[in-house]
């Protein structure tokens, strides 16, 4: 007995066709995997199933317990039992805790809302998803990973029968994984079919008891897990086999670029410091990966040497044997820093504006004379860097805010090669990004430390770390705790590290 | 080379063609708007009316400007209105009750209005004060002021070279020199783009095409300058408007400035962090609005020949709405001097257009609102279209 059936969804867009007779069929109490690049049309296969794509707007049917469903709204199929959780969290952040679990439908008698029963309710649900804070809490003094967790109570206040996961452990810390996993686990043994989007291959292999892959708008396969393995289901969203995940060269860096000596980075509000005592050097053509846990203080060192963070700084920055002040991102950019930062929507990106001008925002001056913008220049540099970063794009007229995720970034790092950085650091720079365009970005890394760039790249992604890195420092709690080179690291040796493990 | 070519041509099109849609729809309005005028009356469209209207225009012309660019960036300047209102009483201080020559007047007005934008500027960029409240204390101080140091009195101007400012016009002769010049400007610019993008290896437009162009627009510009000789010759007010949308159309498209200010209303974080100093171009976007109310506040002053304590009061307000009407999003990161030039004309014919019918005054404000309302429906409307 299938929960859920999808059969034949085909959806087209303007000269697109993003779902081309997809059939999707999810059973009661099973996690099934969905897998796919970004763009594969899995997202807009949850935008049918949830209702945001009304019926009409696609061809195809949709039953539930076998019923013949049709969707006119997201509320029609949230009273069918489908509740979905999206990537980009949907929480009023100046709510309480309760009033997000509760929205829009407050327990109510004669109209007015029974607070007490709210609170009540809430702190139930909070404890099933392992959260122990009060649901009195503000949404904006959580971190993201416990709204995340948020997020999940609210599905589960809905009493749903199908979840849809999208992305869920992206800003997961490892223990909140590991709760995670537990609930689904559990939700499994109530028989809630859950429907778990995700690039993580460990996890879908972890959890799934079936996956589904989808490639360019078509479902491809769907397999149990027992009978496959990571790199068939890789090799079938991509289409080709991958020999290699992470291109790694032996280079010999040279001279030290970047020095900082016995760096502290304060709060921005908080009377405590989120950096202390940092030591870290970086060499020309070196590629130096920060491994650590999510709030380990990595987004605030970098933010800081970029003159970015709000918070006081303390000790020195030598770059080429000088010691330099940064106070602004100005200064950063004068002094060869660029840094590409890990939420490129919300800090990397004008959305509105097309692809050139987002290229060119960096690095103006360069190619404007008496403030003049050269406009022709601009069609150039940014062309090039289209062509060479091979960003998929309708033209460099395009608003950025229609590219997907992969092609999103690789404009963001055009636009920091275009300001010819000496010092380039990576803030957890493939997160969400489809195995193809991140393939590109390990390249595209190796070229640039081969022309003599010193990066850094911070990632929660352990693979990617080991992947990549000629040597990786481990940050816990604010402080560097360790140091490995790309013979010596290994998965565990670096969890035990950030986690303080023996 | 020749894929490559043919690949940006095929890229470009649908751009020009997007923004010619919206650009042609405030055209398009605007025009229906005068023949619907010039249908039920005959006077609207006669040259001297047509003159008037220009006149009219000038001030709500000349601040909305301004006001574009404070939008684009995210902010609003409510206090617009009270700086015109300001800088004209200082204006005939200097002018009626101190004797100065008309130059020393103008350079004192203009003056004021820049130290009364850096002020505001100053207290929403560095100051981190919210535009709305700094510049709606600003609206009620500046009245204030004004009410003080004229003592509520209207102030009378004699000085005849400064009133020339306003109502003056410029001799046939000149204006046709002006429109010789002005086409020599639009063939030598288009010229030089052709050159420039034949050198960079990008494809041009057929010759035609921009013959074409150059050709319509010059034949614009004859049209114009025709119809005014026809009456006085061009209107002192309206060179400065056509000045000041040249100048600032130039900032806000050519330079990294314009380009900034964009980017700041479009993310200002992301703006931050690519090495954009956002106080220092807050600042300035206040300080032009000062300027340029200062400017309108001198062909107000000279076209009314008095500075009186209600001078320029919900001349903010009409900015806003010609901005707006002129597809500028309250939002930020978009909107064009010339669509608020276009916006500003069409609030202005309404105006005009029903008082030329003896419409009664509460008709026309019940108009003018429902228009402002109506045009941001459409464009909302046409939005959400394209996205699906």
């Amino acid at each position: 007995m299938y929960a859920l059936e999808m059969i034949e969804i085909t959806k087209e867009f303007p000269g697109v066709k993003a779902l081309d007779r997809v059939s999707f069929k999810v059973k009661k109490g099973e996690i099934h995997a969905l897998c796919g690049e970004n763009g594969a049309g899995k997202s807009t296969l949850m935008k049918v199933l949830s209702g945001l794509y009304p019926v009409g707007t696609y061809s195809g049917e949709i039953r539930i317990d076998g019923q013949p469903m049709e969707f006119r709204n997201i509320v029609d199929a949230e009273k069918a039992g489908i509740a979905i959780i999206h990537q980009e969290l949907a929480l009023v952040k100046e709510m309480t805790v309760g009033e997000n679990i509760f929205l829009g439908r407050e327990p109510k008698k004669f109209g007015v809302i029974q607070w007490d029963e709210l609170y009540y309710e809430a702190a139930k649900w909070l404890e099933k998803v392992g959260l122990s804070i009060s649901p009195q809490t503000k949404i904006h003094s959580l971190g993201i990973g416990q709204q995340q967790l948020v997020e999940i109570a609210k599905a589960l206040s809905k009493e749903a029968k199908i979840l849809i996961l999208d992305e869920p452990t992206a800003a997961l810390t490892e223990s909140e994984v590991e709760i995670l996993m537990g609930i689904l686990e559990q939700l499994r043994k109530q028989g809630v079919a859950c429907i778990y989007i995700s690039h993580k291959m460990p996890e879908v292999f972890r959890l799934a008891d079936s996956i589904t892959v989808l490639r360019d708008g078509k479902s491809i396969a769907t397999l149990p897990r027992a009978e496959t393995n990571e790199d068939q289901v890789v090799s079938l969203m991509v289409g080709r086999e991958l020999t290699e995940r992470y291109p790694y060269v032996k280079r010999t860096p040279k001279e030290v670029v970047l020095e900082v000596k016995n760096y502290s980075v304060w709060h921005k509000d908080k009377p405590m410091k989120v950096n202390q005592n940092i030591h870290l050097t970086v060499r020309k053509g070196e590629i130096v990966g920060i491994a650590g846990l999510m709030g380990s203080g990595r987004t605030e060192l970098a933010m800081s040497l970029f003159g970015a963070y709000e918070g006081k700084a303390e000790g020195e920055v030598w770059i080429e044997g000088e010691q330099v002040h940064i106070r602004s991102v100005q200064d950063a950019i004068r002094a060869g820093i660029a840094l590409v930062t890990e939420d490129r929507k919300r800090l990397g990106l004008v959305l509105g504006m097309d692809v050139k001008n987002n290229t060119t925002l960096a690095s103006l001056a360069a190619i404007s004379k008496w403030k003049v913008i050269n406009q022709n220049e601009e069609l150039k540099w940014s062309q090039k860097y289209v062509d060479e970063l091979k960003t998929k794009t309708a033209s460099l007229e395009t608003p950025v805010g229609t590219l997907s995720g992969g092609n999103q970034q690789k404009v963001v790092l055009a636009k920091w090669l275009m300001a010819k950085p000496k010092i380039l650091i990576l803030d957890e720079p493939t997160r969400g990004i489809d195995v193809g365009a991140k393939y590109e970005i390990y390249h595209l890394m190796n070229k640039l430390a081969e022309e003599g760039v010193a990066i850094i790249m911070i990632s929660s992604e352990l693979p990617e770390i080991l992947g990549m890195s000629d040597r990786i420092y481990v940050m816990r709690e604010g402080k560097l705790v360790k140091e490995l080179t790309h013979e010596e690291a290994t998965q565990e040796n670096i969890m035990m590290a950030a986690t303080g493990g023996k | 080379m020749e894929a490559k070519a043919v690949v940006h041509e095929r890229q470009r099109k649908p751009l020009f063609g997007k923004i010619d849609i919206r650009a042609y729809t405030m055209i398009g309005a605007l025009v229906a708007i005068w023949i619907f005028f010039g249908f039920l009356n005959d006077t609207f469209l006669s040259a001297r009316n047509l003159s008037n209207l220009f006149t009219q225009m000038s001030v709500t012309a000349i601040l909305a400007i301004g006001m574009v660019l404070v939008i684009v960036a995210g902010h609003i300047d409510l206090s617009v209105g009270s700086i015109v209102g300001l800088t004209g009483g200082v204006a005939a201080i200097l002018s009626n009750w101190m004797g100065l020559p008309t130059g020393v007047v103008i350079i004192g007005t203009l003056v004021a209005g820049i130290l009364l934008g850096m002020l505001q500027g100053w207290l929403v960029a560095y100051r981190a004060i919210p535009a709305f409240i700094v510049t709606l204390g600003g609206m009620m101080i500046f009245r204030g002021v004004l009410m003080g140091i004229t003592k509520s009195t209207t102030i009378p101007i004699s000085d005849a070279s400064f009133i020339a400012l306003g109502s003056a016009y410029f001799t046939s002769g000149f204006g046709l020199v002006l429109a010789i010049v002005a086409i020599a400007a639009v063939v030598w610019m288009t010229w030089k783009k052709r050159k420039s993008r034949l050198q960079y290896g990008f494809t041009v437009a057929p010759l035609s095409v921009d013959i074409a162009k150059v050709a319509a627009i010059s034949t614009l510009i004859v049209l114009f300058v025709l119809t005014m000789n026809s009456y006085k010759g061009i209107p002192f007010p309206i060179i400065f408007v056509i000045a000041l949308a040249l100048i600032f159309t130039f900032i806000a498209t050519k330079t990294t400035f314009g380009r900034h200010v964009y980017a700041i209303g479009g993310n200002s974080e992301a703006a931050r962090l690519s090495g954009i100093n956002i106080q220092r171009h807050t600042m300035m976007l206040f300080v032009f609005t000062g300027l340029l109310s200062a400017i309108a506040a001198l062909v107000l002053t000279a076209r009314l020949s008095s500075a009186t304590i209600s001078a320029g009061q919900m001349y903010e307000l009409d900015a806003i709405a010609a901005c707006v009407i002129g597809g500028t999003s309250l939002m930020g990161g978009s909107g064009t001097i010339v669509g608020a030039i276009i916006g500003a004309m069409v609030m202005t014919s309404l105006d005009n257009g029903m008082s030329l019918l003896g419409m009664e005054t509460f008709w026309q404000y019940i108009v003018k609102g429902s228009i402002l309302i109506l045009a941001v429906w459409m464009d909302i409307a046409s939005r959400k279209k394209q996205t699906h």
